[in-house]
């Protein structure tokens, strides 16, 4: 038997199919056993990765596409997010990320972007981000503890 | 994976009714439905998110951006019916630091 179950979808870079990513996304994580909190943080974390695809990897007039790679195992969900557009400088942008903090109590100066990444982080267990025409992003997500093996075995069994 | 915003105007207080999911798809039509009244003299608004069942960054983009301007105008901005998921996502952001949310939807002729 294989170690994973691999599935890929590839969908058109257009703003109208992240949603649907997402639901497929949502329906593979019900399938291993996540607990409706942790599809929801996988839903917001790959649907920000898939976004972030679809506004910086191609021109305006430009068709893309999106290959969005998930990979089933026992007991972690891997996610992969690959664009071929125009990559961008992830230090740079990782410097511009994270929280608001209290030096932004001055509303005018609320950033309105750069969450993207710090969700991605925050909402899952691991994201690498790899740029070779075009940027790669890889989430991974465990199976909570207390699911563990002796809910495996029961329904194995059962 | 649609988005429904009905906006209900009482005693100067506009109220947003958010329905549906808020994502790169959805947030231009609450954006522009927002951008309508963000720039009235003391505009106040309300936005209740009772019935959104998803958002992500792009949908607090769209919130931060309609706040900015709102603030400018010296209005003010209320957050009502945030369910658990969408309360963490405000905490994780930082952002219930800055708005002010209600958790309960209580009388809409409360201070605002």
């Amino acid at each position: 038997m294989a170690p994973f179950d691999y599935i890929e979808i590839k969908v058109p870079a257009k703003p109208q199919y992240v949603g649907v990513a997402r639901l497929t996304i949502s329906g593979l994580a019900s399938r291993l056993g996540f607990t409706y909190d942790e599809i929801e943080d996988l839903k917001i974390a790959s649907s920000e990765a898939i976004t972030n695809a679809v506004r910086h990897a191609y021109d305006e007039d430009e068709e893309g596409e999106i290959i969005i790679g998930c990979a089933l195992y026992e007991d972690k969900l891997e996610i992969m997010v690959a664009d071929h557009g125009q990559s961008f400088d992830f230090e740079e942008t990782k410097k511009q990320v994270g929280p608001y903090t209290e030096q932004e109590s001055d509303v005018q100066l609320i950033r309105e972007g750069g969450l993207g990444l710090y969700l991605m982080e925050t909402l899952m267990d691991d994201v690498k981000v790899h740029h070779e025409e075009g940027v790669t992003v890889f989430m991974t997500k465990y199976l909570g503890r207390e699911r563990g093996e002796a809910d495996v075995k029961q329904t194995a069994y059962s | 994976m649609n988005l429904q915003v009905d906006v209900q105007e009482k005693d100067c207080v506009h109220v947003f009714k958010i329905v549906g999911e808020i994502d790169a798809f959805t947030a231009p039509t609450l954006k522009e439905r927002l951008e309508k009244v963000a720039d009235q003299p003391e505009c106040q608004a309300v936005l209740d998110f009772k019935e959104v069942n998803y958002m992500d960054s792009t949908g607090l983009g769209v919130f931060v951006a309609f706040y900015k301007k709102v603030k400018a105008v010296n209005g003010s901005v209320k957050i009502v019916g945030l369910n658990k998921r969408l309360k963490r996502l405000f905490e994780i952001t930082g952002l219930d630091d800055v708005v002010e949310i209600e958790m309960e939807s209580g009388d809409p002729n409360g201070t605002v």
